[in-house]
């Protein structure tokens, strides 16, 4: 078992406000990813929910226990830092045998353990290092095995992969995912990297400021956002705002339109534009344009593309495809 | 162009070290007048004093009265244990004062640390009286303890005042992991926190170190007993109204130089990392 349950969490830095009212719930089993700009507090929260951190204001229950009176190394999670944060002066083993160490596990045990889980991510060969004698994913999977060892009802990660390079990123996201699937325990996992969050959560939470902006499958955040911060977080390149009457659509303040829902066309279109910028990305270009009435905006192409700046296009932008805002941002849903 | 950087950079060199060599032997030259007049008679010393020992002037009559005669070896051992034993606590209560100033916020945080650390500015011996009046008082008076209380009290403003600093570096994630696993919040300042700044824990040792070793003023006010003098206190035996016997001054000057060489050695290494730990990284 491994549900979690925020109450109402608020956490202050004296006057400064940065966890605002946070609910949520994480059902047994779910990867959850905390998304959202750099200081909105992904990590403050994340620190709660471990025990390292006390809520000024809520509760976190796990497994349907309050325990926010527990200590970190009580609460049966563990965590994944983004600086591996490794003991410098004890070996691989050592450093994944720890936690257990501590907890009087007895020494066989501790043994089956740190052997499965260093078979599981392949470091057989390193558990007689120290981390200084390892490269940087080797150290990051090392990080990763001495939290399995902990057979944790939650697995706590803070953007484990961002100090890694983009080949290991990849292969470390693969393993992520293999190792959630094998498992089968709930992980929450906070990242800026949208692929990430795309490819690995069964549940997106999108925070700003220190508040929920929306909780969702990703692919239900990315065709449904709730409000403009929603939409312009989810997706890459952003979403294109327009003023709703520059479009000519009513009942809205501001209409959004992904860039690939554009059409693009050298002869006819709805809107003839300038070509300002062409990125080439091989299996797909990023177009910026700008029209005299619209604005500058982005399209985005399948395939390779023969255009390039100043050239002149037709763009249409698709109907049903568009998402339109009211005053305070928030999406209209028209039905 | 390439030619005119590494000339500059030769020029560089050039002038710091002759800077660095001036200042060397500026400091040791009263260090080695010292250690070679020890090796000398009593007419040598005074005849030609700046003049290496020769076949004529060699003698090792002070030293042998420093180590036969007298409690040369005792004050040694005095010197040796009030260092040894104040050094340890201030490194280990600074380290823990430190600790909780760089790791938990707290009421008065910013106020302890500037308390703590007022020490620096203000001389402990301007307290000297009412130092002296409370081991009167307590009975510590020609104590080796009221030393040691003493300059615990003196080396823990720099003490705290370093390590605070240093401390901060520390990753708050490598500590975390530590809480995760279940670590004391003892456990993580000993086996994770202290490893990392041990080249800070050097410097500080080193500077704490040099001044109560040589320190003359406390020894003689609080413990100028016999059985309690410590070395710098008890070469002054050597020094009579009327007669002063050089030789042995100077050999057990030379003789309490080695120890804190000594112990510089062990932790130069540390200290040169502590020193530039910020500048190369
Ligand atoms: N110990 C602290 N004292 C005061 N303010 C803090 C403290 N820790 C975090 N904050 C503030 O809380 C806010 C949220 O910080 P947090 O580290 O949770 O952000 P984050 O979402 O993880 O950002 P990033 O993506 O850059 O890691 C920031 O504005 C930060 O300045
Ligand atoms: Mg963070």
């Amino acid at each position: 078992m491994g549900t979690l349950k925020l109450k109402n969490i608020s956490k202050s830095f004296g006057n400064v406000e940065v966890l605002r009212d946070i609910s949520l719930e994480v059902a047994d089993g779910e990867f959850v990813i905390f998304v959202g700009p750099s200081g909105c507090g992904k990590s403050t929260l994340l620190r709660i929910i471990a025990g390292l951190e006390d809520a000024t204001k809520g509760e976190v229950i796990i497994d349907g226990q309050m325990v926010n009176h527990l200590g970190a190394a009580d609460r049966g999670i563990s965590m994944v830092f983004q600086s591996y944060a490794l003991y410098p002066h004890m070996t691989v083993e050592a450093n994944m045998g720890l936690g257990l160490k501590q907890a009087k596990t007895p020494k066989a045990e501790i043994k089956a353990r740190v052997t499965k889980a260093a078979n599981m991510l392949e470091l057989t060969p390193l558990l007689n290092r120290r981390p200084a004698e390892l490269s940087g994913g080797q150290r990051q999977r090392v990080a990763i095995g001495r939290s399995i060892v902990r057979e944790p009802k939650i697995f706590l990660f803070d953007e484990p992969l961002s100090n890694l390079d983009a080949a290991l990123r990849v292969n470390t996201r693969i393993e992520i995912a293999n190792l959630h699937n094998s498992l089968n325990s709930s992980m929450i996992y906070v990242t800026h990297d949208q692929v990430e969050a795309m490819t690995l959560a069964d549940k997106i939470v999108v925070l700003h400021d220190g508040k929920i902006e929306q909780i969702g499958h990703p692919i239900e955040l990315y065709n449904h956002p709730c409000n403009m911060f929603v939409a312009g977080f989810i997706g890459s390149p952003k979403m294109n705002f327009f003023d709703a009457d520059k479009l000519d659509v009513k009942n809205a303040i501001t209409v959004g339109v992904r860039p690939e829902h554009i059409k693009i066309d050298a002869k006819q279109g709805d809107y003839e534009c300038e070509i300002t910028y062409v990125e080439h990305l091989g299996s797909d270009s990023n177009l910026y344009l700008t029209h005299p009435k619209l604005g500058a905006f982005t399209v985005r192409v399948f395939g390779q593309v023969a255009y390039a700046r100043g050239e002149t296009l037709h763009a249409s932008l698709l109907k049903e495809s568009m998402h339109k805002f009211d005053e305070h941002e928030n999406v209209i849903t028209d039905i | 162009m390439h030619l005119d950087k590494k000339f500059s950079h030769i020029g560089r060199s050039i002038f710091i070290h002759t800077f660095l060599i001036c200042f060397t032997i500026l400091a040791l030259f009263p260090m080695v007048i010292v250690i070679i007049n020890s090796f000398k008679t009593r007419k040598g010393i005074f005849r030609e004093p700046l003049s290496f020992p020769t076949a004529e002037t060699f003698s090792i009559k002070g030293y042998e009265t420093v180590i036969t005669g007298g409690d040369f070896q005792l004050y040694f051992t005095n010197s040796f244990i009030v260092t040894s034993v104040s050094l340890f606590f201030i490194l280990l209560f600074g380290a823990m004062a430190s600790y909780a100033l760089s790791e938990y916020r707290f009421k008065g945080n910013l106020f302890m640390g500037l308390f703590l650390a007022f020490g620096i500015m203000i001389p402990i011996r301007l307290g000297t009286v009412a130092i002296l009046k409370l081991m009167v008082a307590t009975g510590l008076v020609n104590t080796l303890t009221a030393l040691i209380l003493v300059y615990i009290a003196q080396g823990l403003p720099l003490c705290i005042f370093i390590l605070t600093e240093f401390m901060k570096t520390v990753s708050d994630d490598l500590k975390n992991a530590g809480r995760i696993d279940g670590l004391s919040e003892y456990r993580i300042l000993f086996t994770l926190v202290i490893p990392l700044i041990r080249p800070a824990m050097a410097t500080v040792a080193v500077f704490s170190m040099i001044p109560i070793w040589n320190d003359l003023w406390f020894p003689l006010i609080l413990a100028s007993g016999e059985e309690v003098k410590t070395i710098t206190l008890g070469a002054q035996n050597f020094i009579g109204q009327y007669l002063t016997n050089w030789n042995a001054v100077l050999a057990a000057l030379s003789l309490a130089i080695l120890p804190v060489v000594i112990l510089y050695l062990i932790f130069s290494r540390q200290l040169i990392r502590g020193i530039t730990s910020g500048a190369v990284k």
